[in-house]
């Protein structure tokens, strides 16, 4: 296809993999955290690593919205449907992970609950105008990609004066979540050498929101397509920074991302989104200013303040999944004793088996060869 | 067979399904008649028993059964008529044998137009007669309104397996060639593009098609063949992991030789789907000794349900079972089972 194969030739990969080797420099190694999870599948389903030297690793980060969702704001989501009786839309994957007592929405919903999976706010919003008698919440998850829909479905509601229909919002940011990682304690915090920045929010905020990063943690952060060739590309611009001793903000994915980003995009979500003072990511914990929140003047269609909802407790459901441990970046899905026996893509413990961006559903699905071969003494 | 002369039909094509269509009584007579018979016509069918009475030779005979409850039940490319016809025939057909006759059970939901249900007994028809194998026997029943979605079918095949044939999931052996009659994914998207709430434009039309000709001409050249499957739900990687299970080997794919149209793959792009996870209905998966790869692939392209048949990876030996493949990309990784659901409902 057009525009896509050029991304995933073998050919460059070879001529690209060659530069890379020449580029990396004996006796260092060079660990590069894609943040987000859409890299972590590119990685594994064309086989990135199988191109790269040794010494660079990718370290997997937190960028995968199912994946840091705290189980109690699921466990309000579930209360939202058996309490209030509304009729709950959401994306996809969500419906599978495992809530308090390892409940799921699809479980809920098989017991009756209205839970629907849909592949757009404006689907949402449809079900809100066909049910005029049902309270629809629209359960919004994701990056700064995800956020101007939502936005967008909010101003039509304002517009269309539906007064059925809420969003409970879960929006989360990009940059907030890169310093929580790089700031913590340095005695505990995982060596990383650089960011592969995600394409996809750049394309909404710009390359811009990452300078005051790159100054403060002396870390260069590249942003980069989705496609295996342009992981590999900016898998080069990192080392060659590092090499040269540079933290700066640069951008492989020049085919869509600006310095400035898409300033529709930000107006539309800044005129009907806040910053929170603090949200709870699962393993990350309390960060501030980290998510968004519904203005004051949307607040009828705040799910948040039209429904009373406990606050939740955010307990693991499975105590040894290491999920937390995984979007931090300090363990391998495969350091985790779950992954493969207790856990898998059918029967998942903890988010990051469920959702396709998850690390742990990408070492299984694509990746699981692997070990054997490691175990055998070749790795490809 | 509707054709030898214009009958006449009493029913009221206008109307819809009532309860006393599957009552028993003279409604559901006329529904039989006017409908069923109308359009399946054939003189098992017409003796009007409970069961349809033929001879068997000697030999060995295969049965399989298949529910369809696809959604929508018209989509680009067929309808669930043609569906219950071409997947029940193709799982006959994919242990070698030649398929003979086919039953078919209805359970309509009250409130069902009838003439959707002509227009689908119609299709089923038709796909039957192309094939050549009739329908010989039936049933129909009704439920209340809200207790199904329109009409499901199940249809139930027989068919004889030619002697020295002898096809089983448990025979790939490391060093087999794994062989596909063309382009993976092309009803699954068919269906998506008409699914409401998902709908999109496009030019993909379901490969919905009886391939017992086909197989015909496959075992005629290669007796041998090892194991055949049709990959429907599930789409190609659920195929290849049960039989690479059953048989207790692994597989490696070339991703290059993988046939997909490019409509396909952009639908897939779109929406974030694998084509390797997606349903065919018209597509058959064959493992067969490296040596015969040759002589069936140029048999294969000679036959209009594959002109685009290829050679797309080896069975191996792995203690894991693991089925993998090398990218265009150059890395190579696990093409593994669908975990959940891809899209309900869709065959």
């Amino acid at each position: 296809m057009k525009y896509i194969q050029e991304f995933r030739d073998g050919d460059l990969a070879r001529t690209l993999a060659g530069s890379i080797a020449a580029e990396v420099q004996p006796g260092r190694t060079y660990r590069l955290m894609e943040f987000c999870g859409g890299h972590t599948h590119a990685i594994f389903r064309y086989g990135v690593q199988d191109w790269m030297p040794a010494a660079v690793e990718f370290v997997h980060g937190p960028g995968c919205p199912v994946c840091v969702l705290p189980i109690g704001r699921i466990d309000q989501a579930m209360a939202l449907v058996l309490e209030h009786g509304v009729i709950l839309c959401t994306y996809g994957d969500l419906l599978r992970v495992p809530a308090s007592k390892r409940r799921t929405l699809a479980g809920i919903r098989a017991e009756g609950g209205d839970v629907r999976m849909v592949q757009s706010t404006t689907e949402a919003l449809r079900v809100a105008e066909a049910n005029p008698d049902k309270q629809v919440v629209f359960m919004a998850i994701g990056f700064e990609t995800t956020t101007p829909p939502t936005a967008v479905a909010l101003l039509e509601a304002q517009k269309r004066g539906l007064a059925n229909f809420t969003v409970f919002c879960n929006h989360v940011l990009t940059p907030a979540a890169m310093h929580s990682i790089m700031g913590g304690d340095a005695q505990q915090r995982v060596p990383i050498d650089g960011f592969f920045g995600p394409s996809h929010v750049s394309s909404v905020i710009g390359s811009r929101p990452y300078e005051p990063f790159v100054e403060r943690f002396r870390r260069p952060v590249v942003i980069a397509g989705f496609e295996p060739l342009d992981v590999m590309q900016a898998a080069r611009m990192l080392i060659r920074q590092i090499n040269e001793g540079r933290a700066e903000v640069e951008n492989e994915y020049t085919r869509v991302v600006t310095r400035e980003g898409n300033r529709k995009a930000q107006e539309l979500v800044d005129r009907v989104f806040e910053l929170r003072p603090s949200f709870e990511w699962r393993g990350l914990g309390s960060v501030p200013d980290s998510a968004l929140m519904i203005r004051a003047e949307f607040a009828q269609w705040d799910a948040e303040q039209r429904f009373s909802i406990e606050r939740p407790e955010n307990k693991e459901a499975v105590k040894a999944c290491e999920c937390p441990a995984i979007l931090r970046g300090e363990k391998k899905p495969t350091d985790c004793k779950l992954f493969g026996t207790a856990c898998t893509p059918e029967n998942p413990m903890g988010s990051c088996m469920v959702s396709s961006e998850g690390a742990c559903a990408a070492y299984w699905t694509y990746g699981r060869h692997r070990r054997d071969l490691q175990a055998q003494g070749s790795p490809s | 067979m509707s054709g030898e002369g214009p009958k006449k039909r009493r029913l009221n094509l206008a109307g819809r399904v009532e309860m006393g269509h599957g009552g028993g009584g003279r409604t559901m007579a006329q529904l039989i008649e006017d409908i069923f018979l109308y359009h399946l016509d054939n003189p098992m069918l017409r003796a009007g028993n409970d069961q349809a009475l033929f001879e068997v030779r000697a030999g060995r005979m295969v049965i399989t059964t298949d529910g369809h409850v696809v959604s929508p039940l018209f989509f680009p490319g067929g309808d669930i008529g043609s569906l219950a016809v071409h997947g029940t025939i193709n799982d006959v057909a994919m242990s070698g044998a030649e398929p003979l006759y086919l039953s078919a059970s209805f359970i309509l939901e009250e409130g069902f137009p009838l003439a959707d249900l002509d227009r689908i007994v119609e299709s089923m028809a038709r796909a039957s007669r192309e094939a050549g194998v009739p329908v010989v026997t039936g049933d129909t029943k009704v439920v209340e309104r809200g207790k199904a979605d329109g009409v499901y079918i199940a249809t139930t095949g027989v068919g004889r397996v030619p002697e020295g044939v002898q096809i089983d999931a448990r025979q790939a052996r490391p060093g087999d060639a794994i062989l596909i009659n063309g382009t993976i994914g092309d009803h699954g998207v068919a269906i998506m593009s008409s699914r409401q709430g998902m709908a999109f434009e496009s030019s993909v039309q379901s490969d919905s098609a009886a391939l017992h000709t086909l197989v015909a001409e496959m075992v005629r050249v290669a007796p041998d063949i090892r194991c055949m499957r049709d990959a429907t739900r599930g789409g190609l990687s659920a195929t290849l992991n049960e039989l690479a299970r059953q048989s207790g080997v692994g597989m490696l794919l070339q991703e290059a030789e993988l046939p997909v149209l490019p409509e396909v793959e952009a639908a897939c792009e779109l929406f974030g789907l694998d084509p390797l996870h997606v349903a065919n209905e018209g597509k058959l998966v064959a493992i067969v000794p490296r040596e015969r790869v040759d002589g069936l692939l140029e048999t294969m392209r000679k036959h209009p349900l594959a002109r685009a048949a290829a050679c797309i990876g080896e069975v191996t030996e792995d203690e894991h079972h693991f089925v993998q493949m090398a990218t265009r990309f150059g890395g190579r990784r696990m093409v593994d089972w669908l975990a959940g659901e891809q899209l309900p409902r869709i065959c």
